[in-house]
This record gives structure tokens, C-alpha cells and sequence, in this order.
């Protein structure tokens, strides 16, 4: 097992998100939000597609050496299971389950002369025989067993809860927020089986460029989406928490000092420093090659130092509002009181300062991420996001919007990023606007 | 007033410094310029020759920060740091790599930026507001459900979507306005229809859901109770009192970006190939050309704390309730 930098933090982050749910859901405080939260059928509902995204993610984030070649390629979990659609590669474009390419060349008959016309597919569609008569039928074919394969594995679960005597776990699997999470579980449970299985004789969301499986692409870039979005906020909150909080309570020089610093790294355009930063790195990777041989390895880093530099730029906002927060926090009655009582500055910062703008952290992480994964794709445009031979959603963005000026046009490959992004940034969305309505005090009694 | 302004100026300086100095070490100190000249020249068989000449060519063979070479106040001057970095608070950007005036190019495509960001920034503003407003006046209804989600939904898409979609149904499919470049003067109008409508759809989604809530702040206040109380119609409150009220953040908002505006946008003016700042900038990333990315850096920041400069005389000039201190 080979683990990669961003690997082993998405483990850390893993473990320290269930301890702080562990955590949350012991606090009397916490639970009426978290009800609300769960009571929320929109909120549950984007959480499970959130959920099945992280899976996907957590899957690809497993790597170990490649067993069947010979150099020092790590291969992840998802690349296991989606073994036929990473090595059924086509020559060139070819449209989503299409059995013939997307260009014409001439093909060597069997009888010795050559014919101009498209060729067929090595893999997609490959068994038919008669491709424009069969092609049709078994598509319908494939998509309703493939379908009716995954609804009934679903359907049967679903059955076992109904059949629940347990008189509370049936009230709760009844509930308008759990048949939410039902139906959003049945689509996406039953259509990613349908894909998968689909995939080992079509090419779903057909081939890009130099014939790789889009759908393919569009799984690995869940991983990177994901990364970037959580990521950054972990390199970002230490720094807002800890200076945010300072500022607030100790005021005077601190407070100045603090503030000049997030000022000063405000008024730099984000986007040109991380411009600056990415160029440097790559001077530094380019004059350090020996260290990056491995092109896993150097695109892990480059991630992680986009993480890094990201984190960097965009700890300014959440800091001011803690700052803001600390401010209101250290006049309390209860802040006063430790500090008649001798608490050390460090122990009421902890104790009774850190837990009370708790909300404020957790608000702006979820609403940070869906910007933060939409970021990505602008940065890879400008060539100063990821490695280009990272799987990204910026990256099919770029490599296909130069397509659209073909005639007919390669569409799949932006419909898939389209998709795909969509329905993360929408679920990400969605649940931040309910986790901010159930944690903002001020929206408390709405 | 004055000795206001000029205070905040002042403070502006030091930032400005800071700025300055964190640009250096992320260009100079970081890398050394022996990589930079091995980037620009090609990775293998540079000669150590070249990448002299190179140096020597672009000021770069200088030490960092102190000379010992040079006498008096020389010492300081005959640095990179000196050279390369105090010659920008001038506003003296100097010469890019490729050997262009950087500063002409600025002042050369700063207009065509402006061209197109102004307007989207005014068509954006009214389009947002007038939604807002809208999403306020029709609040607990199935219109204001139904506009929210919509919202939701416009925010999730990629600016980048949005772009190429713009693109591919007004320009090729329709063939309404042209694709993409530009022109100088009147005709320029026809190139920045599309960059403008683009724009202004993509910034509907967060843009009408930030001054909603705006605007639903002021709607719980007393004096709307009173204005309701005294018979006022819904529509007059909201027009009159509402809008009027929600006007300083919005105000403080806009003016903030403003001297920003110069900057142009990146992504827009190079998909639309509008020879603008940001289409600039992008081309100098692409090229590494660390000069022109250092100047934008500093001209960036140099006009964000503008823009900050004039928030706070904004606010005391629009709101009545701040006083100066």
C-alpha cells in the first residue's frame, strides 16, 4: 500500500470529522440544530448524495503498486473496480455508447482493398455483429437488466426496513427526511450500478481525445474536487481560528499586527497569487526533479501545495468573523466571571471563547466547499490549478471546450463535467444553506 | 475630512510595503534567479554562459539586497530590490521578460478591460436588485420558493458552463453577435454584447441571493413596521424605505470593486480574446513571464487598498450615523 500525501490527510480528516460528529452529538447544545438538520428532507437528501461522492472519493484515495506492470504505477480501489473502463481505451473521440469512431479513416477490407468510412470500436459495442440492427435492442436491453439489477438490490433493503417491528427505527425510516434519503439512495445506488455495468460493453459517456473512457475521468475527478474543497479548509482553519480568536480577545497589538497581515494578503488578487505561488513551484519542481520522479507523486504535490496555497488566500474571511465574534464573546457576563476568578487568558480562550464560535467555524467550512470545488475548475483553465494529468473536472473542462468548434461537436465530454460538478456543488449547496438556517443563532427561531 | 483621508492614506503605505516585500521573496527569494533563467531558457544544455547573459539582460545579476560592490548609497540601490521592486511603488513596472514596456501595455489595455467590466458591472447590479426585490415583495410565497431554488441551481453551474454555453448558442448556433475578439471604439459594442450577458446571468444566482437577504434584514426593522402601519402599500415600502435603507451596504459593496474594475476579468476576456488586463495577465502566466506577473500582483493590491480607501469615505459621506474617528 503506497500512501500519498493527500491520502494519508484525507484519512486525518476522515477520523476527525467523525470525532467532532461524535463529539457534536453528545453536546446538549448541539442537538436541537443537529434535529433540525436531520428533520430537513432537502438537507438529508443532498447530505446521502454528498455522501455517496465521499465514498467514491475515499475509494480513490486507496493506493497501492499496480500489480500487473512493471514500473512503480499505485493504482487506487476505484481504479480496481473500474478496471474494464480504464483499459478499454479507443483510439481517438468516440460519442457516448456508440459502436463506430467519431472520425473517418480508411479500413483495410478483408479482401484487400480500403474503404473511408468510420471505423469500428476495439471495445465499445465490439460483439454486435450487425451493429445498426442489434445496436438499439441491446442497448434497451442491457440498461433494463443492468437497472432492474440494481433497483432490486435496493428494493430488497428497502423491504427489510419496512419490514421493521422495532417500533421507533420504523418511525424514523418513515419520516419525510428518510424517504428523501430512500429516493435519493434508490437513483443513485440503482444508476451507478446501471453505469458500471453498462461501461463493460459500451462506452457511456464515450471516449475523449486519445480514448479514454469519460465516465472514467469523471470518477477519478470526484477525488479531486473533493480534496481541493476539504482540504483547503483544513489548511485554513488552524490560522483563522487561532489569529481570528486572538485578535478578538486580546486586542491592542495583537489585534493591529493581525489585522495588517490579513489586510495585506487580502489586497493581493487571489488568483494571481496563487499564479505566483504555482510558478514558483514549478521552478522548484522542475530544478528538484529527482525528487518527483513519480508522476503520481509530483501530481499529489502539486495538489496539495494548490490546497496549501488556496488555504492561504482564503483564511482572511473566516478570520475577520471570528475576530468580529471574539470581540462581542470576551464583553459576556461569563467571560467577565472566569476572568474575576483568576482562568488563565489561555484556559478562557479554550474553554469559553473557542466552543462559542463553534457555528461561525462550521457555517463557513460547508459553504466554503462548493466555491472552493467550482475555484478549481477556473484554476485549471488558467493552467494554474492542478497537474494536467490529474483527473479534474477543470481539466475535461479544458481539454474539451476547444472540441465545440467541430462539426458534428464532441459534446460528452463538458456534459459529463457539467454533471457531474452540478450535482456536487448543488448537494453541497444545499446542505450548507441547511446547516447555516440550523446553526445561525439568529435564524434560531425561524 | 482631510486629515481623515490622509490618515487612512498613510495607513495605506505600509500595506502597500508589505505587499511589496512579500511579492519579492515569492519571486526572488524562493527561487533564486539562476531558476528563473533556467525555466525561461529551456531546462537542458543551458550553458552557464547563457544563463548570464540572460541575467545580465534582464537585470537580474545583481545581489538581492545589499552590494557590497558599490560605494554609499549605491550599496542599496544597485540591488534587485531596489531595482525591481521600489521602482513599482512609481508605478515604474519596467521591462518584461520578453522586452516590452510593461507599463505602456498596461495603460494600453486597461481600456477594453474597463469596456467590459464596467458595463457588466451595472447591467449585473440593476438585474440583481430588481430580483431581489421582486423575491422580497412576493417573500412566503410559492414565487419567492421557486426563484430561491432557482438561485441555488444558477450558483451551482461553473462560471466556465456558462461561458461556453453563452458562446455556443448565441454565437454559433444563433450567430446573433460574433464569437469572440474585439475592436477600438463603437464597434467594439457588438464584440461586448455577449461578454456582458454572460456575466450578468452568471451572477444572478449569488447576486440576487446576497441582496435578498440584504433586504430582508431591513424588511423586519421598526420604521418598515411604521411605514406599514402609517398605510403605505407593500410596493411603496419596499421602493421607498427598503431600498433606500439597503442602499449603504450595496453602495459600500459596489465601491469597493470599483478601482478592481481595471483589472478586468480573467476568464472572460480570454475566452472572448479581448485584448484587455486580464487577458494580459493570463498570457504572462502562461509564458511565466514573471515580470508582468509581479507588476499585476502589485497593481492589484495597489488598487484593492484604493478601493478599501474609498469604502471608508463612502460610508461616512452615504451614512449619516458614522462619524469620523
Amino acid at each position: 500500500m503506497i500512501v500519498l500525501w493527500t491520502d494519508g490527510l484525507i484519512y486525518f480528516l476522515v477520523v476527525a470529522a467523525a470525532v467532532l460528529a461524535v463529539y457534536m452529538s453528545r453536546q446538549a447544545h448541539m442537538r436541537r440544530p443537529l434535529h433540525k438538520i436531520a428533520a430537513s428532507p432537502v438537507a438529508m437528501a443532498s447530505l446521502t448524495l454528498l455522501l455517496c461522492f465521499v465514498m467514491i472519493g475515499l475509494a480513490d484515495s486507496v493506493h497501492f503498486k499496480d500489480g500487473d506492470s512493471r514500473g512503480n504505477e499505485a493504482i487506487s480501489l476505484l481504479d480496481v473496480a473500474c478496471t474494464t473502463m480504464r483499459k478499454h481505451t479507443e483510439k481517438t473521440y468516440s460519442a457516448p455508447f456508440s459502436t463506430h469512431l467519431y472520425a473517418k479513416e480508411t479500413i483495410a477490407l478483408d479482401d484487400g482493398t480500403t474503404r473511408w468510412d468510420y471505423p469500428r470500436l476495439q471495445y465499445g459495442g465490439a460483439y454486435l455483429q450487425n451493429p445498426e440492427a442489434e445496436w438499439a435492442g441491446d442497448v434497451f436491453k442491457k440498461t433494463l437488466s443492468a437497472f432492474s439489477k440494481g433497483a432490486g438490490l435496493l428494493l430488497m433493503i428497502l423491504l427489510l426496513a419496512w419490514g421493521d417491528k422495532h417500533e421507533q427505527r420504523r418511525r424514523l425510516s418513515r419520516s419525510r427526511s428518510a424517504i428523501a434519503v430512500w429516493v435519493v439512495m434508490f437513483v443513485m445506488v440503482s444508476g451507478c450500478y446501471t453505469l458500471f455495468s453498462l461501461s463493460a460493453y459500451y462506452h457511456v459517456l464515450g471516449t475523449d481525445k486519445v480514448g479514454e473512457d469519460v465516465f472514467y475521468q469523471a470518477l477519478k475527478s470526484i477525488r479531486t474536487g473533493l480534496v481541493i474543497g476539504s482540504l483547503t479548509t483544513m489548511v485554513m482553519l488552524p490560522m483563522a481560528i487561532v489569529f481570528g480568536i486572538m485578535a478578538g480577545f486580546f486586542k491592542g497589538w495583537v489585534d493591529d499586527v493581525i489585522q495588517f497581515v490579513y489586510t495585506t494578503l487580502n489586497s493581493i488578487p487571489s488568483v494571481l497569487l496563487i499564479a505566483a505561488s504555482i510558478l514558483m513551484v514549478q521552478v522548484y519542481m522542475s530544478n528538484h526533479a529527482e525528487d518527483f520522479n513519480n508522476l503520481l507523486v509530483r501530481a499529489d504535490m502539486r495538489l496539495l501545495f494548490l490546497c496549501l496555497i488556496l488555504g492561504v488566500t482564503s483564511w482572511t474571511g473566516l478570520c475577520r468573523l471570528l475576530r468580529a465574534e471574539t470581540l462581542k464573546l470576551r464583553e459576556m457576563e461569563y467571560v467577565l466571571a472566569a476572568q474575576a476568578l483568576g482562568v488563565k487568558p489561555a484556559m478562557i480562550l479554550f474553554r469559553h471563547i473557542l466552543p462559542n464560535v463553534m457555528h461561525i467555524v462550521l457555517i463557513s467550512v460547508v459553504l466554503d466547499f462548493s466555491s472552493l470545488v467550482l475555484a478549481e475548475a477556473v484554476l485549471s483553465y488558467i493552467n494554474i490549478g492542478v497537474d494536467p494529468t490529474t483527473h479534474s473536472w477543470g481539466n475535461m473542462i479544458n481539454s474539451a471546450r476547444l472540441e465545440m468548434a467541430r462539426e458534428p461537436i464532441v459534446w460528452w465530454s463538458l456534459a459529463a463535467a457539467f454533471v457531474f460538478m452540478f450535482a456536487l456543488v448543488l448537494a453541497a449547496n444545499l446542505f450548507a444553506d441547511s446547516v447555516r438556517d440550523a446553526f445561525d443563532p439568529r435564524r434560531a427561531n425561524v | 475630512m482631510i486629515t481623515y483621508i490622509i490618515r487612512r492614506f498613510l495607513y495605506a503605505l505600509p500595506l502597500l510595503m508589505a505587499v511589496n516585500v512579500l511579492t519579492f521573496v515569492l519571486f526572488f527569494v524562493v527561487n533564486s534567479p539562476d531558476d528563473m533563467a533556467r525555466m525561461q531558457l529551456g531546462q537542458k544544455h543551458v550553458t552557464e554562459q547563457a544563463i548570464q547573459n540572460w541575467k545580465h539582460q534582464h537585470g537580474y545579476d545583481l545581489p538581492l539586497l545589499w552590494n557590497d560592490e558599490q560605494q554609499g548609497s549605491k550599496c542599496l540601490s544597485e540591488t534587485i530590490f531596489y531595482q525591481k521592486s521600489v521602482n513599482l511603488f512609481l508605478f515604474d513596472f519596467g521591462i518584461s521578460d520578453s522586452g516590452r514596456n510593461i507599463g505602456t501595455d498596461i495603460r494600453q489595455r486597461m481600456w477594453p478591460s474597463l469596456a467590459l467590466a464596467l458595463p457588466s458591472l451595472i447591467v449585473g447590479l440593476l438585474v440583481n436588485i430588481t430580483l431581489a426585490l421582486l423575491m422580497v415583495l412576493f417573500r412566503n410565497t410559492y414565487v419567492e420558493l421557486s426563484s430561491s431554488v432557482l438561485c441555488v441551481m444558477l450558483m451551482s453551474v461553473s462560471s466556465l458552463f456558462y461561458i461556453i454555453g453563452g458562446q455556443f448558442v448565441v454565437g454559433k448556433v444563433l450567430m446573433l453577435v460574433p464569437i469572440s475578439g474585439y475592436d477600438y471604439g463603437w464597434s467594439a459594442i457588438k464584440f461586448l454584447i455577449l461578454p456582458v450577458l454572460i456575466s450578468v446571468v452568471a451572477g444572478i444566482g449569488s447576486g440576487a441571493r446576497w441582496y435578498r437577504t440584504l433586504f430582508l434584514e431591513e424588511v423586519e426593522k421598526d420604521y418598515v413596521r411604521t411605514a406599514r402601519a402609517k398605510g403605505l402599500t407593500e410596493t411603496q415600502v419596499l421602493f421607498k424605505h427598503v431600498l433606500k435603507n439597503a442602499m449603504i451596504p450595496i453602495l459600500t459593496g459596489v465601491v469597493v470593486v470599483l478601482p478592481l474594475l481595471f483589472m478586468g476579468s480573467l476568464i472572460m476576456e480570454s475566452f472572448f480574446s479581448i485584448p484587455g488586463l486580464g487577458s494580459y495577465t493570463i498570457d504572462a502566466i502562461n509564458r511565466q513571464d514573471f515580470a508582468i506577473v509581479r507588476s499585476m500582483v502589485f497593481l492589484g493590491s495597489a488598487l484593492y487598498i484604493a478601493g478599501l480607501l474609498l469604502t471608508d469615505i463612502s460610508y461616512t459621506l452615504v451614512d449619516p450615523r458614522v462619524r469620523l474617528s
